[in-house]
């Protein structure tokens, strides 16, 4: 059986020459939870964006094959690829308020996808809206499909975004630090959904956070990213009892604990970053071109 | 959220609108409305003081002109070019403008580069001369007066509604639309004409009184319409004259050109904050 998402030695470099992803390798088996951890600018986002068709467009792909359920996304014309993707995948995005049209009101925003896009019938993407907002436990469906989304609050609008993402039956779900923006209370409501929701559905889910916490419960495998380049990839519970890759453990040893809130001033140690330094010269010259 | 007690608290829309309907009105039903004949000239009438005036006459409200002309029938009557004009040249500068800016600003690339270029060029004419030396081509008429206002104008809205465009499409759900599928023109109709919407609404309510202004300067140098109708600017222009022995001729339809430009400006950017969702 072919993996959901299958991503190749794909390397992106920005117009100065700068790379930005470093021969990026990984895969979502269906209905697996993916984990992409990394510090801000690790290029997490990069990677979301290059598996869903929307990268800017100052980043080009100079290497690397993406793969989804078997299919060479680099062969195929830009509307197949659009059409596929567009029938596979979903994003729940990082931004709950800036994901949402403004002007607006959630119920055809919602529905239009389904009717448009998937040629469902009204009725039927109606009764699909509404199945899934109840799973998304929102309780007065009626207000919220007529509300605009500034009327909404930011957990509201975010449950809204993971209900549209799953009802239009996507294979793959990439979400980007879905529960960054949200309130810290919020955040364990949503994650428990996402998780509850990709139970449910079997949904394979590429999961991007830059929380250790976070990985450890939503994901059963993990990758490492660290400046555009995967570091370490394993089973999540491997990687938490036996760490391998010095930057990891670096990782681990930053992430806040209750019992030990200033661990989470501890940056980086100096030798780790000498050491991920050189790896990323060594990668980048077995490539061929300078970077930075 | 209470709708009404914000209505309420909206007045410069009432007031503008307001004004804006009556001389509308006014202007439809002109010959209804009108006391006299605009066009009728009475020596014996001549330069007759507006009504609260020692030697006014009954049914000349605001006086006369030194042909014996009312001039409260010639304002009136002057508002039907008025807004014939505003509402057509706007219009059609409006079309022009938001079209060329919403494919500019989603667009970008060439077809950006390409509109932007045009609007640079176009506005590097000082507009008021543009309007002068276009109607001195088109030949004076009703036509070509809304034909050159729309033509230096649509720059306008070309230049805000890109830059509005523009801003959209960096926003996250023009990018969900692209992951769904839709394609390029439909998610500019469908995700970022709807927010630009307040915008072109705003503008277009300016433009009209902008139009108003311009077709008043153009009556003012004698290259409007025929010069038996009357028109605010012609009225002016003769008013001028008489500026020492009737005051009133220049004075009334100075005041109703102001109001009716200023109120075509408040109440576009009232509509604009009404229409606006997150502003409602
Ligand atoms: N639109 C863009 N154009 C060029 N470079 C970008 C753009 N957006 C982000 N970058 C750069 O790409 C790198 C990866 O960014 P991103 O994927 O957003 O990181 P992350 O999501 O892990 O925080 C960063 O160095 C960032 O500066
Ligand atoms: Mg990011």
């Amino acid at each position: 059986m072919s993996a959901c998402l299958d991503i190749a030695n794909l390397s992106a470099v920005l117009p100065n020459g700068q790379r930005v992803l470093r021969s990026v390798s990984l895969s979502v088996q269906p209905g697996e939870v993916r984990a992409l951890v990394g510090e801000s600018g690790a290029g997490k986002t990069m990677i979301g964006k290059a598996v869903l068709g929307v990268l800017p467009s100052s980043v080009r792909i100079v290497e690397g094959d993406m793969l989804l359920e078997g299919e060479d996304l680099g062969r195929l014309q830009p509307k197949a690829r659009r059409t596929l993707i567009g029938a596979r995948t979903a994003l729940i995005p990082q931004d709950p308020l800036t994901a949402l049209n403004p002007s607006r009101r959630i119920g055809p925003q919602m529905t239009d996808r389904l009717v448009r896009i998937l040629g469902w019938s009204g009725e039927k993407a109606d009764t699909r809206i509404r199945q899934l907002l109840d799973e998304v436990q929102i309780r007065d469906p009626e207000r919220v499909l007529k509300s605009y989304p500034h009327e909404l609050s930011g957990g509201m609008r975010q449950r809204v975004l993971i209900a549209a993402a799953f009802a239009a039956k996507p294979r793959l779900i990439v979400a980007d630090e879905p529960t960054t923006a949200l309130d810290v209370t919020v955040q364990k409501q949503i994650l428990r959904l996402i998780a509850a929701l990709q139970r449910e559905h079997g949904t394979a889910i590429l999961f991007v956070t830059h929380d250790l916490g976070v990985v450890a419960k939503i994901s059963q495998k993990v990758s490492v990213l660290y400046s555009g380049k995967v570091v370490e990839e394993a089973e999540t519970a491997a990687l938490f009892a036996a760490p391998q890759h010095p930057y990891t453990r670096a990782l681990m040893a930053a992430t806040p604990r209750y019992t030990d809130p200033f661990a989470s001033l501890k940056p980086v140690d100096e030798a780790v970053l000498a050491g991920l330094a050189t790896e990323i010269a060594a990668a980048d010259h077995a490539w061929g071109r300078p970077h930075g | 959220m209470d709708k009404s007690s914000r209505r309420g608290r909206s007045p410069r829309l009432w007031l503008a609108g307001g004004w804006l309907l009556l001389a509308l009105l006014a202007a439809i039903f002109a010959p209804l409305v009108a006391p006299q004949d605009p066009l009728a000239q009475d020596l014996m009438l001549e330069r007759l003081p507006p009504f609260w005036l020692d030697g006014a006459e009954p049914g000349y409200w605001l006086g006369t002109d030194s042909l014996g002309r009312d001039l409260l029938s010639r304002l009136i009557f002057g508002g039907r070019i008025a807004f014939i004009v505003a509402f057509a040249a706007a219009i059609a500068a409006c079309l022009v403008g938001s079209t060329l800016g919403l494919f500019a600003g989603y667009f970008g690339g060439w077809v950006d580069r390409i509109i932007s270029r045009i609007v640079d060029i176009w506005m590097a004419f000082p507009p008021v001369l543009f309007a002068i030396l276009l109607v001195a081509v088109l030949g004076t008429g009703l036509g070509s007066v809304i034909l050159a206002i729309a033509i230096i104008d649509w720059t306008r809205f070309c230049r805000v509604i890109r830059a509005e465009a523009m801003g959209q499409s960096r926003m996250d759900y023009v990018e969900n639309a692209r992951i769904a599928g839709y394609g390029r023109i439909g998610i500019m109709l469908r995700e970022v004409l709807p927010n630009v919407v307040p915008s072109i609404v705003a503008l277009l309510s300016l433009e009209m009184g902008i139009a108003v202004i311009v077709e008043a300067i153009l009556s003012f140098v004698n290259l409007s319409i025929s010069t038996d109708d009357p028109t605010w600017g012609g009225i002016i222009a003769e008013g001028r004259l008489s500026i020492h022995q009737a005051w009133w001729v220049l004075v009334f339809p100075l005041i109703t050109l102001i109001l009716t430009v200023l109120s075509f400006s408040q109440f576009g950017e009232a509509l604009k904050a009404r229409f606006d969702p997150v502003l409602r």
